[in-house]
């Protein structure tokens, strides 16, 4: 790892003070889990290392039932997934973050670390860079090499990597926000607009700038809503997974009346289906049938392979089809 | 007298019971000391430049940067200008700093130009233009067979068959000695036709066609054919302790080593030939190499790396200061070990009752730069009677293979079980009829005879099989698979030193190693057996050149080798204690037996002596006695070679994700007269867990463009963890029949088997054969879609 | 460099660091503990784990100056008074060890699972262990010694209340 500078704010103004205009100069440091790896393997290099865990009150979980959840960006994964208050009231969210990674990654990484987590893309991790690029020939990586893991859906280029967050869809299901600080203050958009796909190399995933650090994540409170999450992992536990499918159904007697279906690890975002998707199931009983119909125009529809990776766009399928059914049975 | 020959089952104290491991309480408790937690006072951090291209050549090296950083105390180019380098991650400059920090700052401060050149990396292809070879071997040639482990009757015919290209100095001579290669084989090259080398190399060589019997006809005549395709990748060792060393010169003719290594004593010598041969001679005997304890090693801790001389060097130039290199968990994957592949289609030709009458293979697969060898097939089933085979080695730029875990015989067993597996399915017939059907083919039919009846008994085979393709509804499908393997396990040479002290207490002393399997636990036991003692009452010390030497750790060699030496050294330092006792108990020595702590008249009650009452007539200097591996001076042989052992897998596949879950695997094992129960079930355990990794997920993946390994890590490289591991059942055949054949090895055989009863179970599950492992569920999708049965 | 307070196994360490240097080095080299051990990495083979303020987590993906003013316990802390923890005999007596590198780091992360569940199933056990590898024996074993420690600690537990 390469020598850095390391501070420790105690206030949010006081961080984004510290934190440079330019990518790659300054990292915020939080759990540390990620980034360090990141760091050792010589992918990211900051000249210093801002560390927000001393900044105060951005651990903390609060429950409102006017307001929802407002999850502290520092708040371990671990204890979000043992929070009261978020298992009685988001149960899905606390299995979701409870089989994120492994229990020592839980007790030190941080909500928002999860969210802000880098993609486990091999090419980007082993130094190839975000995009990928040969050197020589500029062509990407991804597409002439071995993208098994990659992108099924959004990889029109120059990104083909996933979105690595398993915890991300499921919030963004659940119609989750994020609040952002910066040099002019605190703004807040819907999570699924915090997630981009970068067109060149030194855009990063999200929408996070430089120098602002996110300061929590708002969930909206339950409003009858079904849930759903299904993770295909070729490891039964502690793995990366190859695709999941988070489903928010909103049901009128047995017939859906509103969905909203987020696939993970199926394209440089989070993949939020589109209302062609809503469609197929709108008025419809959730059955057999119309949960496979619907992961077929979720996945297999508009899902391209990229060569080697065309298997995902059966998993992403499955994993839509399976998350519906799992809603509607857990009661 | 006490003589050497194993004690029956009637008369055994501490043999085959199980016993915890006497170095239990330092591992659980921190206090192992491992060559990566070996800080000696001055230690140096000593770091690796790695080459970032798959094949190039060292253009320039300039290291004038790094050296003048402050805290840099050494600096060594390893492969300079001109060299060139056959895979990623090659090590091409060392140095030494005062800590890990500074000199990882200095390996970016180092400026190589390379000239980079083309490289191949994909074996799993099958290749389509490889002619065949015929022109002279050369020298590469033969390393690549040796460290492949093809056997050596194969290597002589193929010398004498195609002549060699290189001369056969006594230089060459010496260094296959030390080694340990047979005299035919030298004599062999000494008699091959020597003739000039071939000008164009190609990746792929192509054997000359092996024919028995008469195929064709075979084929042609045949009841019933079977064909498949079917595969093993290139994996890796991944040690949790990374290859590493610990290197210092006490004074300017010494050196000290502590290698994490498989094979302590035989560092000395290979350390010595190496730096004698960059200009730092040194003879092996002034060369010292300790080592407590091991994380792992798996076949690939060996050699002496070049990372060993490296810090050998670093040192030299750092005024004598202890340098360790660790090796990173991206080096460990890339360069300290690939497992070679292999790939194949098989034909199989039967009568209708399943007996088989032929073999066809057309296999490939690599072993690194310098290509490999066809893996030993037909396996187990040897003397099927018309075979026909051709293999097509492909050199690659994958990394250098290294033996992994029972060289050659997963592979082996994948494209043998699966193939009849296979057969089966075809002839609609249970493989377990099948399997039985052919063992008089084999070389020890009715050990694998009882072995699967074993296995049937707990897996209940018999009752839950069912033909090719679960028929249930649902997407979760479940099947049954089945192998057998084989292994030698004979003990290797080595020796050890016994002393029993006047005051009672008994050293033991050897230059063995604990690879974790327990080797100090199984000598204690061994030594309280013959002497009569409990285990505590021995202290083994081990690990260390300054004790009598003895052999690396692998190939199931050691057990074998470490229980031979201790008995016999144990039982002659008893009759000595025993003579020195008679008079006192008023009879002949031979009338006396060492039980219970006491030496005692046999057969009479009550007339004995304490062991320390015993011992305190040994004089002031006790009494110390030499034990060896092998000794026809001291029969019987306490060791031998060959076993078999049966697996049988019960897996779950999901066919809408591809995604497979063992539910259960049966491991029936023999190995000869087992020493330690507790330890020997658990090399059993620790073989299904290594097994159902490489089964569902370990394959050191490249990519195309760069040359580079993609999975240089743990999350991607992934190994087999809790969730993934079943209900494991192991039952060791013992008693009878097994017993009086001596000690035999364990480490391999149980790891041979569950790629291939895995695949046949999925093939079970689902009703097609996934050609290769890992078992991923991209795989599995594409098996079934082309099948035609997807979900 | 930065200054730093660890408190060390109950023992408070003060040194100069620089911020690059990891959690792990620090207990290694710094406070010469070296029971925890370095294998991935890279926070995914758990053969480091420590417990920090008594969670467990990955020394290698924590720099020391994240530790600065925490506590944090290791192997050699388990033991006490030459007496091995019910864990460290369990798992000798259940031979779930065999080239032992990964084993101080599956103890520690099984004491903070028994550290708040004292009875655990064997679901939760393979579960709670998930982020520890074991490349030659592990798994069944380390399962069975987990459950083994957990009845004997309940045992003393009751025994201590009890005496009380």
């Amino acid at each position: 790892m390469r020598a850095f500078e390391y501070v420790t704010p105690k206030s949010k103004e006081q961080a984004v003070g510290l934190l440079s205009q330019n990518w790659g100069d300054t990292e915020l440091l939080a759990g540390g889990t990620d980034l360090l790896a990141l760091m050792k393997d010589d992918v990211v290099a900051p000249k210093r290392l801002v560390n927000v865990k001393s900044i105060a009150g951005l651990d903390a979980i609060g429950y409102n039932a006017r307001t929802g959840l407002r999850i502290g960006a520092l708040v371990r994964i671990a204890d979000f997934a043992d929070n009261a208050d978020v298992r009685k009231y988001y149960p899905t969210l606390a299995r979701v973050a409870d089989d994120a990674a492994s229990p020592q990654i839980r007790n030190q990484a941080t909500m928002a670390g999860n969210l802000c987590q880098r993609p486990r893309c091999w090419y980007f991790r082993n130094g190839f860079g975000l995009l990928a690029k040969d050197p020589q020939s500029g062509k990407s990586l991804v597409v002439e090499g071995d993208n098994r893991y990659h992108a099924i859906l959004g990889n029109d280029g120059p990104a083909y990597f996933v979105s690595p967050s398993s915890i991300a869809p499921a919030l963004i299901a659940a119609g989750a926000k994020i609040r952002v600080f910066g040099p002019s203050g605190a703004r807040e958009l819907p999570l699924e607009k915090f997630y981009v796909i970068p067109k060149s190399e030194n855009e990063r995933e999200h929408d996070l700038r430089s120098n602002e650090i996110v300061i929590e994540i708002v969930v909206p409170p339950p409003s009858g809503e079904r849930f759903g999450h299904y993770e295909v992992r070729q490891k039964a536990e502690f793995d990366w997974p190859l695709a999941t499918a988070s489903v928010a159904l909103k049901m009128s007697g047995n017939k859906v009346q509103a969905a909203r279906i987020v696939m993970g690890h199926v394209a440089p975002i989070p993949w939020v289906c589109d209302k062609y998707v809503e469609a197929t199931l709108l008025g419809q009983p959730l059955t057999e049938t119309t949960a496979n119909a619907a992961g077929v125009v979720a996945a297999e529809k508009p899902g391209k392979s990229l060569g080697k990776n065309a298997y995902k766009i059966r998993l992403a399928h499955v994993a839509v089809k399976r998350a519906l059914l799992q809603a509607v049975k857990e009661t | 007298m006490a003589d050497y020959k194993w004690p029956d089952a009637q008369h055994r104290t501490l043999i085959g019971t199980r016993q915890s491991r006497l170095d239990g309480p330092v591992k659980v408790s921190g206090r192992a000391k491992y060559t990566y937690d070996q800080n000696p006072k001055g230690l140096l951090a000593g770091a690796i430049l790695r080459c970032p291209h798959a094949h190039a050549k060292v253009v320039s090296v300039d290291t004038s940067a790094a050296e003048k950083i402050p805290g840099v105390k050494a600096v060594q180019v390893l492969q300079g200008p001109g060299k060139e380098v056959h895979w990623a991650g090659d090590e091409i400059v060392a140095l030494a700093a005062i800590n890990e920090g500074i000199a990882e700052d200095a390996l970016r401060a180092i400026k190589v130009q390379y000239e980079v050149l083309p490289h191949f990396v994909d074996d799993a292809t099958e290749p389509k233009s490889a002619a065949e070879e015929t022109g002279p071997l050369a020298l590469d040639d033969l390393i690549n067979m040796f460290s492949n482990q093809v056997p050596e009757p194969q290597i002589s015919s193929t010398v004498q068959k195609r002549g060699i290209s290189f001369p056969v100095t006594d230089d060459l001579v010496k260094r296959m000695r030390s080694f340990n290669v047979g005299e035919n084989v030298i004599k062999a090259l000494q008699s091959a036709p020597q003739k000039s080398p071939e000008s164009t190399r190609s990746p792929f060589k192509k054997s000359a066609v092996n024919v028995t019997g008469d195929p064709d006809q075979a084929f042609k005549t045949a009841e019933a054919t079977s064909e498949g395709l079917y595969g093993v990748p290139v994996i890796t060792h991944c040690c949790l302790e990374a290859h590493g060393v610990i290197a210092h010169w006490p004074d300017a003719e010494h050196l000290e080593t502590q290698v994490s290594t498989q094979n302590v004593c035989g560092m000395p010598d290979q350390i010595a030939q190496a730096l004698t041969g960059i200009g730092i001679p040194i003879s092996a005997s002034n060369i010292r190499n300790r080592q407590q304890h091991v994380g792992g090693g798996f076949g690939s801790k060996f050699a002496a790396d070049r990372w060993s001389l490296a810090a050998a060097q670093l040192s030299k130039k750092a005024g004598g200061a202890p340098v360790k290199i660790m090796l990173d968990r991206r080096a460990e994957l890339e360069v300290a070990g690939a497992r070679p592949s292999a790939y194949a289609h098989v034909k199989l030709a039967a009568k209708k009752d399943g007996a088989i009458t032929a073999w066809d293979s057309q296999s490939w697969g690599t072993g690194g730069p310098l290509g490999g060898n066809m893996p030993p097939i037909p396996y187990i089933f040897t003397e099927i009677p018309h075979q026909r085979k051709q293999h097509i080695s492909i050199a690659t730029n994958i990394g250098p293979a290294r033996a992994w875990r029972a060289p050659n015989h997963p592979q082996a067993a994948v494209l043998t079980m699966c193939a009849i597996d296979d057969l089966a399915a075809r002839l609609g017939m249970d493989p377990f009829d099948v399997f039985l059907k052919n063992l008089p083919l084999t070389p020890r039919a009715n050990v694998y005879e009882a072995e699967l009846r074993k296995a049937d008994e707990l897996m209940q085979w018999k009752k839950r099989w069912h033909p090719r393709g679960d028929e249930s509804s649902g997407p979760m499908k479940r099947g049954l698979g089945l192998s057998i393997h084989t292994w030698g396990g004979r003990g290797h040479q080595g020796a050890g030193d016994l002393t029993i002290h006047p005051d009672g207490t008994v050293e033991y002393r050897s230059g063995t190693q604990d690879l974790g399997t327990g080797t100090r636990t199984a000598i204690a036991m061994v030594i309280g057996e013959t002497l009569g003692l409990p285990l505590n009452a021995i202290t083994v010390k081990i690990g260390d050149t300054n004790f009598p030497h003895d052999g690396g750790s692998g190939g199931s060699t050691t057990i074998g080798a470490v229980s031979a030496e201790s008995r016999r050294a144990a039982t002659d330092a008893l009759n000595e204690l025993l003579a020195k006792v008679a008079p006192t108990l008023g009879v002949a020595p031979d009338q006396l037996e060492a039980l219970y702590g006491t030496i005692r008249v046999k057969d009479t009650q009550g007339k004995s002596i304490t062991w320390k009452k015993a011992c305190s007539m040994l004089g002031a200097t006790g009494v110390t006695a030499h034990g060896q591996n092998p000794d026809p001076s001291k029969p019987p042989d306490l060791t031998n070679s060959g076993v078999g052992g049966a697996q049988m897998a019960d897996v779950s596949v999901d066919v809408e994700t591809g995604i497979v879950r063992v539910n259960k695997m049966v491991a029936v094992q023999d190995c000869g007269l087992i020493i330690n129960l507790k330890t020997a079930e658990s090399q059993c355990y620790g073989a299904l867990i290594m097994g159902i990794s490489y089964a569902l997920f370990e394959e050191k993946i490249m990519d195309p463009t760069t040359g580079r390994m993609l999975n240089p890590n743990m999350q991607f490289y992934r190994l087999a963890g809790y969730g993934d591991i079943p209900e494991l059942v192991v039952h060791m055949m013992t008693g009878p029949g097994y017993d009086e054949r001596g000690v035999i090895g364990l480490g391999e055989p149980p790891v041979v088997s569950p790629g291939a009863a895995i695949s046949n179970a999925v093939a079970n599950a689902i009703g097609v054969r996934v050609p290769f492992l890992p078992i991923t569920p991209d795989r599995v999708l594409a098996a079934l879609e082309k099948k035609g049965g997807a979900a | 460099m930065k200054s730093v307070e660890i408190v060390v196994n109950g023992v408070e360490r003060r040194a100069q660091v620089e911020p690059r240097m990891l959690l792990v080095h620090f207990l290694r080299d710094v406070a010469g503990l070296t029971g925890t051990h370095i294998g991935c990495e890279t926070s995914l083979c758990g053969a480091c784990t420590a417990l920090l303020d008594g969670r467990a987590v990955k020394s290698c993906t924590v720099l020391a100056v994240q530790a600065d003013g925490h506590s944090v316990t290791t192997i050699e802390a388990l033991a006490s008074e030459g007496q091995l923890h019910p864990l460290q005999e369990s798992f000798w007596e259940e031979h779930a060890l065999q080239c032992g590198f990964c084993t101080p780091g599956m103890i520690m992360c099984a004491s903070d699972l028994l550290g708040s569940n004292a009875s655990p199933s064997d679901r939760e056990i393979r579960e709670g262990l998930s982020g520890n590898l074991c490349r030659c024996t592990g798994y069944q074993n380390i399962v069975g010694a987990v459950k083994s420690a957990s009845r004997k600690m309940k045992r003393r537990t009751a025994a201590t209340a009890a005496k009380k």
